[in-house]
């Protein structure tokens, strides 16, 4: 069981809600998921509207927990005032903490992040912040009262996969026992495969799975990913070696010449 | 008075931001709201009153990642 601010959920994908081809598609892929937790936002909502109910009342026939975001806030401000009224609507302590620095990298300004984390911490959030995989940036977050830590692989939405396999090797190694999510970048299921075989405690998609050409057949294809990778983590795995090395005994081998 | 509800221009009657949300006929118990950037809970909605120039905000949960 992996172990979020007090909160067992045993799925190691976290599932993003957006970019579906339709809600009934969406929903399909919660499903098939298997995830607990689904990402969620707040917009505004036009005069008359009721697409903000709609779509909450999709979300809560799911059986899911929710994590808010703060996504599109480029200042601290934005985010934790996004977040104040988050916790309102969604009854939830819970937030994935976004404070964006760049337009087109999407890379979070990790100083208005630790700013932002220590404010919503001190009021009673339980911060999940989108960060970069930076070590002294992850010490900050800890230290401003972050329980867990969400790096990027790679920026959002670009299916890259992990970019930079030592750094998310030396948070797993300075952390050791802090949940460590991968969010964002992940491409396919292979990627997803690759950090949880690094030790890493669960996975958050979106794109990858809303954007395949069936996005409920690739949320179970990544499930099963995410499951290999872990049981393949725990289980111990083969260190590369330069040499070859036989697997089939050498003894015993018949002498024709 | 003229007001700025989610970042378009209105004229509107109402004193109060709960009665503000009743004039433009928003309804729901999923709604957040925030005035000149400050939250004000559903239950600080009818005393929180308005004036000129207010620049409103009134969200709704929304699909996300």
């Amino acid at each position: 069981m992996l172990t979020l601010y007090g909160t067992e959920v045993s799925s190691r994908l976290l599932l993003g809600t957006a970019l579906y081809p339709s809600p009934a598609v969406m929903a399909e892929a919660v499903r098939r998921s298997g995830t607990e937790i689904v990402t969620v936002s707040l917009r505004r909502e036009t005069a008359g509207g009721r697409s903000g109910g709609e779509f909450w009342s999709l979300i809560r026939s799911l059986g899911v927990r929710v994590l808010p975001n703060t996504a599109g806030c480029h200042s601290v401000k934005e985010a934790v005032t996004t977040a104040r009224m988050a916790r309102e609507v969604f009854a939830t302590d819970w937030i994935k903490l976004e404070v964006i620095g760049n337009h087109d990298t999407l890379q979070p300004d990790v100083f208005g992040l630790v700013e932002a984390a220590r404010i919503l911490a001190a009021e009673g959030f339980q911060v999940f912040p989108y960060t970069t995989d930076d070590l002294v940036v992850a010490e900050r977050l800890v230290d401003a009262g972050c329980r867990l830590l969400m790096p990027w692989c790679a920026p959002i939405g670009s299916a890259r996969g992990p970019q930079n396999i030592d750094a998310l090797r030396s948070l797993r190694a300075h952390f050791p026992d802090l949940p460590l999510i991968v969010d964002a970048g992940i491409g396919r299921p292979s990627h997803a495969a690759a950090v949880m075989e690094l030790g890493y405690d669960a996975v958050l998609l979106n794109t990858a799975v809303a954007k395949a050409g069936d996005p409920a057949a690739m949320a179970a294809a990544f499930a099963g990913a995410i499951d290999a990778g872990r049981a393949a983590w725990l289980a111990g795995m083969l260190e590369p070696r330069d040499m070859a090395v036989p697997s089939t005994p050498v003894i015993g081998q018949a002498v024709f010449s | 008075m003229k007001l700025i509800v989610n970042g378009e221009s209105r004229e509107a009657q109402a004193e109060t931001l709960a009665a503000l949300l009743a004039e433009l006929d928003y309804d729901g118990n999923w709604l957040a709201t925030a005035v000149n950037g400050e939250v004000v809970p559903r239950a600080a909605r009818p005393a929180c009153r308005l004036s000129d120039g207010d620049r409103i905000e009134i969200l709704s949960p929304m699909k996300g990642g």
